[in-house]
């Protein structure tokens, strides 16, 4: 396999390609296998897919929590508000009755969406590792 | 009062309930199908068939009682029972369906691999669930003698009777089906008089809801006005945030409302259809209150010995005497059974799932040897789960629906609350310290229940913490799983590793799944 000078060189640079392919690619075994083996890396992966969940899960209770916690302490600390008619309804009717359940549907979308994003990076993140996705070739 | 209209309405429910489920008759055929219906259904069959039963005689009578009978406060219910939603699918929708258990019972055996605490965990979803048929039967007896005038004991029986031929025949498939119709038509049933009652009401020129004196000192009456006291209750402002506590932790470790969530196909539904299921109750919700509302208006005094639960079918008639008034009446006594049935049938199935696999089954099979018997063990169980509190709500002391359905959440709130967010979340957790944790809670809540039910300390301190326990009953669960789990970290199951990975990874990722 010897050829002309000048092509040379270039054939040696793609000698070391494969190699920063591998480096890009991640570990050389899934992750999927780090996680099904329990090894440390795989434990690693596993508590940051729950520490992001459950942040997730705990800063929309808290908001829920926050929000309806204030309605009494509002009606409670402003008398004032328990008097307000809007429409011949009062205010705490209005709110506890009606515009209170948009609100919670609208948290828990919030939360669906965030839930399924999370997930969906942990899936990009571990299947990158996967033997029979790998790229064979490519810059 | 015309009772045809409504004796109509209640035969036509109970009779489609049971055309529907005899159509999934035919497709229920293995063990698999009666618990889970093949774990076959969409989330939006699903999310209908949660509300369907979900909404029960607590919801569809005893919200427009407490409105009516305690004032604003009592709006925080309704609010809970959404609310309840929220915290389950943030904190464990996804999670409890990538278990892959059928059962409470089942869940705590594949986290904490534990046969005592599986069995601590049937005895609760009996409790539990026995507890919460109580009021199904209560409310069938006041809707039926409210539009009939029949005797209390014929309500409960016919929902007994229905429910039992419906869960004995179909199982869950059936069950599922039936559930979905249920919602609609109880949203419609709740929904329609109100369009007609709010634009009677406007008519007469908005009459303003009329509070009879009741005694009390001036703030403590003011009806309309929250966290005024009204009706007499102690310390107001504690008790709707307990109460709002257990709603909200307490949905969770309802046997019939988890159940549900393994009839989805994985985790991801599981999500949607909660958020579906939120969507729902808030729509149904907005309904209820009214009825307590023009309650107020029309109906200022009920009469001796009727109770304030029956308001939303005496309501019609009060407003509009004739026909008209009458076919409402009849829509909602409809919907009203259609409630009862409903949630009576999905407590049934878990109770009757729970007594069968834990108790009846091991017995059958220790006598036989066989495993063809169990959907027959599954038909005695579900004659017993329903016969057992059937009995039970012709001797108790009536509590308010809504109240007794409040105590069942305490309990559940109280020991499954903790077993789930802890064994979801937390790798800490042991067998000692999950069985120890449901033994106080289970024992706290259940104590309070039971001196409030027999009527013991009303009123002060003492009652108000006892008739609504969950804000000290559920911190003190949470503590003693946590600090035992702290001082047993040998007995954390050797699994826990494996369970987690289950428990949190999406379905279409290929790993190790398998227990142990």
């Amino acid at each position: 396999m010897s050829g002309a000078g000048p092509p040379e060189p270039a054939r040696r640079v793609r000698v070391t390609s494969p190699r920063r392919g591998a480096a890009r690619r991640g570990p050389a075994r899934p992750v999927t296998t780090e996680i099904d083996e329990q090894t440390g890396l795989g434990e690693v992966y596993m508590a940051a897919l729950m520490r992001a969940q459950l942040r997730l899960s705990v800063s929309v209770l808290v908001a829920a929590a926050v929000l309806l916690a204030t309605l009494p302490v509002l009606f409670l600390v402003i008398p004032a508000t328990r008097e307000v008619r809007i429409w011949l309804v009062p205010l705490p009717w209005l709110l506890l009755g009606v515009l209170v359940y948009p609100a919670v549907a609208l948290a828990a979308r919030y939360y669906v969406r965030h839930a399924e994003a999370i997930e969906r990076d942990f899936t990009d993140l571990v299947d990158v590792g996967e033997p029979d996705e790998r790229p064979v070739s490519g810059p | 009062m015309n009772a045809s209209f409504g004796v109509v309405a209640v035969t036509l429910v109970c009779v489609v309930t049971l055309g529907v489920g005899a159509l999934g008759l035919r497709l229920s055929r293995t063990t698999s199908d009666f618990y889970v219906a093949s774990r076959a259904v969409s989330p939006r069959w699903n999310a209908s068939a949660i509300g369907g039963e979900y909404l029960s005689a607590a919801s569809f009578l005893g919200v427009a009682g407490l409105v009516y009978s305690l004032g604003a406060d009592m709006l925080w219910f309704p609010v809970g029972y959404t609310m309840g939603y929220l915290v389950l699918l943030v904190l464990v929708a996804a999670p409890l369906r990538r278990s892959g258990a059928y059962t409470l019972p089942d869940f705590a055996e594949t986290r904490l691999e534990s046969m005592p605490v599986r069995r601590l965990c049937s005895l609760l979803v009996v409790s539990i669930g026995w507890l919460y048929l109580l009021p199904q039967f209560q409310g069938a007896g006041i809707a039926l003698s409210a539009v009939t005038g029949a005797p209390s004991w014929v309500g409960g029986l016919i929902v007994a009777v229905v429910v039992i031929a419906n869960v004995v025949a179909g199982g869950m498939r059936s069950i599922t089906l039936v559930q979905a119709m249920q919602y609609w038509l109880k949203l419609t049933a709740i929904s329609i008089p109100v369009f007609v009652l709010l634009w009677l009401w406007l008519r007469h020129g908005a009459p303003q809801p009329n509070v009879p004196a009741t005694g009390l000192p001036q703030e403590r009456h003011d009806w309309s006005r929250p966290l005024s006291g009204f009706g007499g209750r102690d310390h107001p402002v504690y008790a709707m945030y307990s109460t709002l506590l257990a709603l909200c932790f307490g949905t969770m470790g309802l046997p019939h409302v988890v159940v549900r969530f393994y009839t989805n196909p994985d985790g991801r539904a599981a999500r949607q259809t909660t958020l579906v299921v939120v969507g729902l109750l808030g729509l149904f919700y907005v309904f209820t209150p009214v009825y307590g509302v023009l309650g107020r208006v029309y109906l200022p005094s009920l009469p001796q010995g009727v109770s304030a639960d029956s308001v939303v079918l005496m309501l019609p008639t009060a407003i509009s005497p004739g026909v008209l008034g009458e076919l409402l009446s009849a829509l909602l006594a409809g919907g009203a059974f259609a409630a009862f049935l409903s949630t009576a049938s999905g407590l049934t199935i878990s109770v009757a799932g729970v007594l069968n696999q834990d108790l009846l089954h091991p017995w059958i099979s220790a006598r036989t040897g066989g495993d063809s018997v169990a959907v027959q063990g599954f038909r005695v169980a579900a004659v017993g789960a329903v016969l057992v509190p059937y009995a039970v709500s012709q001797l108790s002391v009536s509590v308010g629906l809504a109240d007794s359905v409040g105590l069942a959440f305490a309990v559940a709130a109280s020991t499954f609350c903790p077993l789930l967010v802890l064994g979801v979340w937390w790798r800490g957790l042991s067998t000692a310290g999950a069985a120890t944790g449901l033994v106080t809670g289970g024992l706290l809540a259940m104590s309070a229940v039971l001196v409030t039910v027999a009527g013991g300390v009303r009123g002060g301190w003492v009652g108000a913490l006892l008739a609504q326990p969950a804000a000290w009953t559920v911190p003190i669960a949470f503590l003693v799983t946590v600090m035992v789990s702290l001082a047993t970290p040998s007995r954390i199951p050797k699994g826990t590793a494996r369970t987690m990975v289950r428990l949190h990874t999406p379905e279409d990722l290929a790993l190790n799944r398998s227990p142990g």
